[in-house]
């Protein structure tokens, strides 16, 4: 079966701001297989954000390929885009961008709610599971605002989860939360994709959560820099444990 | 996206904002609750209208006598006189489509029956006058062609005049009263005909032989009125027209000179009565329109207000798979739930407001089926059209843009 979930090849993304072009993404190729964890790394504006929106099928290349679990994504309409988006990705945002006023619950529920194979049932059953595996059984019914930036971003990751994508897309997911917080999303990052297969990749500035996953690739200035794999992969688990005991409050950042 | 999940996201949108939902749907309200008030107000005097004006008896046939310039100087129409016995008689003699006619006199003056006294009006006429108005007696006889030809002082009775000269309700038949300090024998009472179109009592009047009147109350050999009545209801055109042509003849008017007297049929009355509250119902449906309008647009408002305050969830529906199509449905249902909830609370507020109408100033009401219908298609339509373009806006963001609004 097709391993290559991700197939890049001589990707350009151009911005035209007036007489000048911004050449965000200059001449990328890359493959990402099932089973992955990327970390895309690079200095601010050098298009971390804008590759990660072109894999996420929200933005499409000026020129180049780009295969999604075997779609020739270049060629599909706007509402086929949303579609793909809908079975096969799931987005995490550094501002978790759940819907106020709606519970845990319905948050995650949300991305079923455009795919007519789910039923209600069904699809309270899903969230649930999702849930579970992000640890917030006990927070089902919460409100976003009653719930901290770290398990918000934890309803988040489940609402990437529920629809079984074959890729799960971070940007900066830990870039609102401090230390510990981060180290926690991280471990559930690394869990997803150990012990559930998921494909992961995630975009970050800080080289210490680069340690965590698998392979890294380096940008800049639009360009590929860096491909690299991590012979070192540091366990998030026991770098938590590693830190020094805190308050529980600290842990609960509003 | 299913219409359930659809109509499930459009609710809790609205939920969310109540206070402001209910102002918008404000204008909505008020407009639906006017038409429903006001279509129930017109289309109950229309009816009530039509039933009274058929109660008068719609084969009947009114000629009045009216100026004309031949004359000389226009005169006002009360003071013409040029309706005569010529006229009722040649009318009697040839018109085909006319199965009665009779001329009328009325006099103004005080009726005494001993210590009761009641001012009233008495109406001079002839025996057909009752089958022409269609206006049966409740106890005694019409007069008859003697009493016409000797003139004499009997007369019938309307139920306002009994009351008020037989308060303890005597048996009137055979007494005397005095009109115009003459005394008249009661030999009949009038069944109640209740209030005319414009309001008059129509049960306040004493009728007499036309003779009696003309000659013993106010002398004249004029008629104010004539009152005939067509054959039936379809000929009273025709009737109508036959009338003009005989009344011409008889007054000797040329060729090309006005009429000196007009005559109305029920069924011009029943138009022309009815158009004066249609043309009252358009003006207020245009008015109700135009505050549906402005409802709408209040609507229109709302929902880009809305679409700009929640673009970022827009960028977010739309990056975990809602398509153009799933977004631009959602704000439309949740316009058109908005429009389609100001309709029922509009119309309730209507059959309310309709209710206490009848109640309180006792003015006749008629809710249609029609009316309630139309305004709930209008609010509908109001919904889908105002809501549509903030809904396009939405379905056409783009997700990334979308996404990082602040
Ligand atoms: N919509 C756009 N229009 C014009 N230029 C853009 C647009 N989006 C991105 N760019 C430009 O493309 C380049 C790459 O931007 P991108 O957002 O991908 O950087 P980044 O690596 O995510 O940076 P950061 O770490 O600050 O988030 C930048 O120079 C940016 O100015
Ligand atoms: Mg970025």
């Amino acid at each position: 079966m097709n391993n290559q979930i991700v197939v890049i090849k001589n990707l350009k993304r151009e911005f035209r701001m007036g007489a000048e072009t911004v050449r965000a993404l200059n001449d990328v190729s890359f493959v990402i297989n099932a089973g992955e964890f990327v970390t895309i790394m690079g200095s601010s504006g050098s298009g971390k954000t804008t590759m990660l929106n072109i894999l996420g099928c929200l933005d499409r290349p000026s020129s180049g390929e780009y295969i999604l679990d075997g779609v020739q994504v270049s060629k599909l309409s706007k509402s086929e885009l949303a579609v793909l988006r809908n079975n096969k990705i799931g987005f995490v945002f550094q501002s978790y961008n759940l819907l106020p006023r709606t519970s845990a619950i319905e948050n995650v529920e949300l991305p079923m709610l455009y795919n007519k194979k789910y039923s209600a049932k069904e699809r309270r059953e899903k969230a649930l599971t999702a849930l579970a595996a992000v640890k917030l059984s006990q927070r089902v019914n919460h409100l976003p605002n009653q719930m901290s930036g770290g398990q918000q971003q934890r309803v988040a990751i489940a609402r990437a989860l529920v629809n079984d994508p074959v890729m799960i897309l971070a940007d900066e997911a830990t870039g609102n939360l401090d230390t510990r917080t981060s180290y926690e999303i991280m471990m559930l990052m690394q869990e997803l994709n150990t012990d559930h297969g998921k494909t992961i990749v995630f975009v970050t500035h800080e080289p210490d959560i680069a340690l965590f996953s698998k392979r890294t690739i380096t940008l800049k200035d639009g360009k590929l820099l860096k491909d690299e794999i991590n012979n070192h992969v540091q366990s998030a688990r026991k770098m938590l444990e590693s830190l020094p005991a805190l308050d529980e409050s600290l842990n609960v950042k509003s | 996206m299913t219409l359930t999940n659809l109509l499930r996201i459009a609710w809790r949108a609205i939920n969310r904002n109540r206070m402001r939902t209910l102002l918008t749907m404000l204008g909505i309200i008020i407009g639906v609750a006017a038409v429903i008030a006001m279509t129930a107000i017109g289309e109950g005097s229309k009816q009530s209208i039509q039933t009274q004006i058929a109660g008068m008896g719609s084969n009947m046939i009114v000629i009045r006598p009216s100026s004309n310039v031949t004359a000389g100087a226009r005169l006002d129409n009360s003071t013409v006189q040029s309706l005569t016995e010529q006229d009722v008689i040649a009318l009697q003699k040839e018109a085909q489509f006319l199965n009665g006619v009779s001329g009328s006199v009325s006099a103004r003056g005080q009726a005494i029956n001993g210590a009761n006294n009641w001012t009233t009006s008495m109406q001079g006429v002839s025996p057909v006058y009752m089958q022409i108005r269609g206006w049966p007696l409740t106890d005694g006889n019409v007069f008859t062609d003697q009493d016409m030809a000797l003139a004499n002082k009997v007369c019938l009775i309307g139920q306002t005049v009994l009351k008020n000269l037989f308060p303890n309700a005597d048996y009137a038949i055979g007494k005397t009263i005095r009109f115009k300090n003459i005394p008249f024998r009661i030999i009949g009472v009038l069944s109640a005909k209740g209030e005319n179109t414009f309001g008059q009592d129509q049960d306040d009047v004493i009728l007499a032989p036309e003779t009696t009147v003309m000659k013993r109350i106010s002398p004249t050999t004029y008629y104010q009125t004539i009152f005939a009545s067509a054959v039936d209801e379809n000929s009273t055109d025709k009737a109508a027209n036959e009338i003009e042509n005989i009344m011409r003849d008889s007054h000797k008017l040329k060729k090309g000179t006005d009429d000196d007297f007009t005559v109305r049929t029920q069924a011009e009355l029943i138009n022309s009565l009815s158009s004066t509250s249609q043309i009252l119902t358009i003006l207020l449906t245009v008015i109700a329109g135009i505050s549906l309008l402005v409802g709408g647009i209040g609507i229109m408002n709302i929902m880009y207000v809305s679409v700009t305050e929640r673009t970022k969830e827009i960028g977010l529906r739309m990056s975990i798979g809602a398509r153009g199509i799933d977004i631009l449905l959602q704000f439309l249902i949740e316009s058109v739930l908005i429009s389609i909830t100001g309709g029922i609370i509009g119309v309730l507020l209507g059959l309310i407001a309709t209710q206490l109408v009848t109640y309180f100033i006792h003015w006749p009401t008629l809710v249609t089926h029609f009316s309630v219908v139309v305004s709930f298609l209008v609010c509908f339509i109001t919904g889908v059209f105002f809501g549509y373009y903030p809904a396009l806006k939405a379905s056409r963001l783009d997700p990334i843009e979308a996404l990082h609004y602040e």
